[in-house]
């Protein structure tokens, strides 16, 4: 079973997350910020990261631009997801090292089609 | 709605577009059709099909068939088709037409356009490996509403998301407010046409490829047969039907053959096994 970590400072959309991957046969662990969800990786690298952007104490980008320079922190498939929907911030994101890229409201196809796209399904 | 009307709603889908409404599909008929009645000012299912029989009422009754045919696409619409048009008929027919320097593709039922822009993303980026060949993409839709939608090439974020990946958005498609727009230089290669295939499409010419997706299923048998044998005819010998995930010519017809380990993927057999060779040609080019 491969391992998603859920990163989200909203416990809905965490919940919400966690019922589609669960379904997509993930097992998952959550965090509401950057620095618990780094903490997490340090103890256990996930196999994928659901990446929210704008979190307290650090945001995805800082998480991921961090997650990066861990020692096997190259090797999760981070999917960011969040309603930061411009040109801009997704060539951020995929710059930093991101490999997919949901924009918020997302449903169970969309998880499902971008989770396919990373090569997680 | 009583019995009646609702019969009258099948033999009228059957003969103007041959769609099958089986006895069950009552929902379908509701979810689809009071959104149409409510437009023409109308409260009922029963208000809708007694205007349709009146004389005149040609716009209800082409929103009608528009509302009932019109369905749901994505990008890259089950993968493997794509993967095979990269992998298998685009490299068999960029060989085969060296000579002729055109290669001809048709969707027949494009609705939202989708499909014929997916196919323009993997030719733009095979374009080193076509060597100049010319490629048509001929996309043909019973509805002129989806079509209008197509040809702007305009979707929502929920389009985009399923079956683009990210970098291929970036790459081809322009943010507009809450929508996308597929880039001009990709809607310039598709050529867009109205057209029932239950009427004759002899007048687009010969292909090389055919995608004919989730359209046959709406038929019955008898039609089937007959829009098969008439792809048939409008194929190039060793050129390529696409059908559904769901769909196969197997007990139909056989005008078509699969392709042994190649799921989806049909041809005429006329081509003989040297199909992949090109062949004298019959016809004169433009």
């Amino acid at each position: 079973m491969k391992h998603c970590l859920v990163v989200d400072d909203s416990s809905v959309i965490r919940k919400v997350a966690r019922r589609i991957l669960e379904e997509l046969e993930f097992e998952i662990s959550e965090a509401e910020d950057g620095l618990k969800a780094l903490e997490l990786c340090r103890q256990r690298m996930p196999d994928a990261i659901l990446l929210d952007w704008n979190m307290p104490e650090m945001d995805g980008l800082e998480f991921l631009l961090a997650l990066r320079k861990e020692e096997g922190g190259g090797a999760p498939i981070v999917v960011f997801c969040t309603t930061e929907n411009d040109v801009a911030h997704i060539t951020r994101a995929i710059r930093a090292g991101a490999n997919e890229y949901i924009m918020k409201p997302f449903d169970k196809d969309i998880v499902e089609a971008k989770f396919q796209e990373a090569g997680l399904l | 709605m009583i019995a009646s009307q609702f019969e009258y709603l099948q033999q009228f889908l059957k003969s103007r577009s041959g769609l099958v409404l089986s006895n069950e599909k009552q929902y379908l008929v509701e979810s689809r059709l009071l959104p149409v009645a409510r437009r023409h000012g109308l409260s009922s299912l029963s208000e809708l099909v007694q205007a349709m029989q009146k004389p005149g009422a040609t716009q209800i009754a082409t929103d009608v068939v528009e509302a009932m045919t019109t369905n749901e696409s994505f990008f890259f619409r089950d993968g493997t088709p794509f993967q095979l048009f990269r992998e298998t008929m685009l490299p068999a027919m960029i060989k085969a037409r060296a000579d002729r320097r055109t290669i001809r593709i048709w969707c027949a039922a494009a609705s939202t356009g989708q499909e014929p822009y997916s196919l323009a993303i993997c030719l733009k980026e095979a374009a080193h490996k076509l060597a100049g060949i010319r490629v048509e993409i001929i996309a043909t839709d019973l509805s002129s509403e989806v079509l209008d939608k197509a040809r702007n090439g305009i979707y929502s974020q929920f389009e985009v998301q399923r079956g683009l990946p990210i970098q291929t958005l970036l790459k081809y498609f322009t943010q507009k407010g809450d929508l996308w727009q597929i880039n001009a230089d990709l809607r310039a290669m598709v050529q867009w046409r109205k057209l029932n295939l239950l009427e004759s499409f002899a007048g687009l010419g010969t292909f090389d490829i055919v995608f004919c997706r989730n359209v046959l299923i709406y038929f019955d048998q008898p039609t089937k047969v007959d829009v098969l044998q008439r792809i048939a005819r409008g194929i190039a010998p060793d050129g390529y039907l696409v059908l559904g995930a769901a769909e196969t010519v197997v007990g139909l017809t056989d005008a078509f053959r699969p392709v042994p380990g190649l799921r989806g993927l049909y041809q005429t057999g006329q081509a003989g096994p040297s199909a992949a060779t090109p062949r004298p040609r019959l016809s004169v080019a433009g």
